[in-house]
């Protein structure tokens, strides 16, 4: 059996868009796309001081959800992520293994105090998406600009780059997206 | 392929090493962490990194200590500090000692992809300039001084010995010997070799002018002086100040001069700030300055500061053996910028060479050479090809002083010239400003 994505929405956290971000995704991740529900104390990798969750404990207590071994698992959360280090961030993933966790939150035009836009949120989120699998199946960051594997320390780098893989992450990934 | 940089974290945190390591493994690179600065040393054991990331809080040796051991086994490495807020005072220490710059904890991503990004630059900056100097080293002027002669050798062992030495060196020798480029390679050897050497020709420059083009000006210092000018000390600063015909300044400019080489401050002219410059000095003369200080031309006390290492460049007469080396040296050079084929010196030309007497010493020699690869035809260069006052010296009276034979010789080569000063210095191998002297010296009418 093949490689199957799980899309793991956290604690009934389901957008109006949910239905719609598996077929986006679809183009440059040619692999069976289901939904999962998964449910746990968020609380437990909340950190008061920084009122922020730290998504690799977030992200260990997903894989325990993982269905199959060869399966991937991408969790999509609504709370703010951080690792120990720095800031934020805005997903993180096991580099060539079985998950990845994405945060909406900083993908929000609300968190920047713009008006709520669910099209450009989408559209974020398909690319953080893109870009957090990538990782789980084993690519770097990529110094093409329009590359959906650059590097994107703020929002507007998201929206500057396309949702898709250039050519030489297609070679690497073995994939081929369409024109 | 893109070859993979990599990066050392040093920090106690597991969590902080983890979430670093997580960080830069996404970002293509080759991670490696340690606990504590032992840790760390021990795995810069086996190799390397392009930027070593330190906390600087750490239970043992603590960053600062670690990046001064880090420095001393990685001369240029790349030191980022990673601190907290409260430790910011300690983290600029760091800097002082040579850190590339720090964070603070906790990153921002954007803050930390900007500093990567510009400590790979500087990575790549510095080993191209390391490249560049390479290069530089590798075009040194002291290959183009040609020199079989027992002579030369002496010289060129010289030229190695007072180098590094950074004292001041008087060249001497005739005029046409090379020493400028004696006075380069004494400069490319040595540790100013990537500041520049800057000349100044003091006998070819009047003495007003040579003020303003030794000390600089300010605006407005003299009728014409539009701007404020750097003058050649100013402009050798960490560098070589190389003065050819220092046996010609006058009396003021010894004076002057005396006055900067015990301070090395000056002012400009026309101005009162005080300017300090680091330079190396190095003279050249082909006067007799012993005698020029007996008859109180030149100052005593000028000629002790600059005689500090006396490098004596031999005429070519007095090295025949070099003669035909550097004739092959010229033609090699003339054929390869004139694009022409490399040609053979005839034994006709090679015994002319050797018979003539050289008084214009190498750069007659060059320009005979230049002379003889312009006008010649033929796939060899013969007698016939060298100038015509070589093949007159056989009919030359032998029992002339020295003094006499030059005073000859240049009446010839003027008469041929039609008195042209310019055509026959070139001739001569001399400059227009020396030849004028000795036809001003011997009396010659043109």
């Amino acid at each position: 059996m093949g490689v199957r994505i799980h899309f793991a929405y956290i604690n009934g956290y389901r957008p109006d868009w949910a239905e719609a971000l598996p077929e986006k995704l679809s183009d440059c991740l040619p692999y069976p796309m289901e939904h999962l529900t998964v449910q746990f104390d968020l609380k437990l990798f909340y950190t008061r001081e920084r009122n922020q969750y730290h998504s690799t404990l977030i992200l260990a207590q997903l894989l325990k959800h993982l269905p199959r071994e060869d399966d991937k698992i991408l969790g999509i959360t609504s709370v703010d992520l951080y690792l120990p280090v720095l800031t934020f961030v805005f997903g993180e993933s096991q580099l060539a293994g079985n998950g990845a966790v994405i945060s909406t939150h900083r993908l929000r035009n609300e968190f920047y105090g713009l008006p709520p836009d669910n099209e450009l949120l989408l559209e974020r989120t398909v690319k953080e998406a893109v870009h957090e699998l990538g990782h789980a199946f084993g690519l770097v960051h990529c110094s093409n600009y329009s590359c959906v594997m650059n590097s994107s320390t703020y929002v507007e780098n998201i929206d500057l780059k396309s949702s898709r893989f250039c050519k030489a992450c297609q070679a690497e990934m073995g994939v081929e997206c369409p024109e | 392929m893109e070859q993979k940089h990599s990066i050392l974290i040093v920090d106690d945190e597991l969590s902080v090493r983890k979430s670093l390591e997580h960080w830069f493994l996404e970002d293509g690179f080759e991670v490696e962490t340690a606990e504590d600065g032992d840790e760390a040393l021990e795995k810069m054991n086996d190799q390397l990194f392009d930027i070593y990331l330190v906390d600087i809080k750490m239970p043992g040796m603590d960053g600062i200590t670690l990046q001064k051991k880090i420095t001393e086994i990685h001369e240029d490495a790349l030191v980022i500090i990673i601190t907290a807020y409260a430790s910011v005072d300690t983290a600029v220490e760091a800097l002082k000692h040579g850190a590339f710059d720090y964070v603070t904890k906790p990153i921002d991503p954007d803050d930390m992809s900007n500093l990567v990004r510009n400590a790979l630059k500087q990575k790549d900056l510095t080993e191209e300039n390391i490249r560049l100097k390479e290069q530089i080293s590798e075009m040194s002027p002291v290959d183009k001084i040609v020199g079989e002669s027992a002579e030369m050798q002496r010289v060129f062992e010289m030229i190695d010995q007072v180098a590094d030495a950074d004292s001041t060196v008087l060249i001497r020798g005739e005029s046409g010997t090379g020493k400028e480029l004696i006075a380069k390679a004494i400069h490319t050897k040595s540790h100013r070799k990537y500041y520049p050497i800057v000349a100044v020709n003091c006998g070819s420059i009047p003495e007003t002018l040579l003020e303003s083009e030794l000390f600089g000006h300010e605006k407005g210092a003299f009728t014409g002086a539009q701007y404020r000018r750097k003058g050649k000390l100013e402009l050798a600063d960490h560098g070589t100040l190389f003065l050819d015909e220092i046996g010609d300044i006058s009396s003021k400019m010894q004076v002057d001069l005396l006055r900067v080489l015990e301070s090395k401050t000056f002012t400009r002219l026309g101005g009162n700030e005080e300017i300090h410059s680091d330079f190396r000095l190095i003279c050249a003369t082909n006067k007799n300055l012993e005698q020029s200080v007996e008859e109180g031309e030149f100052r005593k006390d000028l000629y002790y500061r600059i005689n500090v290492f006396s490098i004596f460049v031999p005429p070519l007469r007095e090295r025949r053996s070099d003669i035909i080396p550097l004739a092959t040296y010229f033609v090699r050079k003339y054929a390869q910028s004139m694009a022409k084929p490399e040609r053979e010196l005839t034994d006709g030309a090679k015994e002319l060479l050797l018979q003539h007497h050289w008084p214009g010493n190498v750069r007659e020699l060059e320009n005979a050479i230049e002379r003889a690869m312009v006008v010649g035809k033929e796939d060899v260069i013969s007698s016939d090809d060298l100038p015509l006052q070589l093949k007159d010296n056989g009919e030359e009276p032998r029992n002339l002083s020295l003094e006499a034979m030059e005073k000859e010789h240049i009446k010839k080569v003027l008469k041929e010239m039609d008195g042209n000063v310019t055509q026959s210095a070139k001739v001569l191998g001399i400059d227009r400003v020396t030849l004028y002297n000795k036809i001003k010296k011997y009396g010659i009418e043109r």
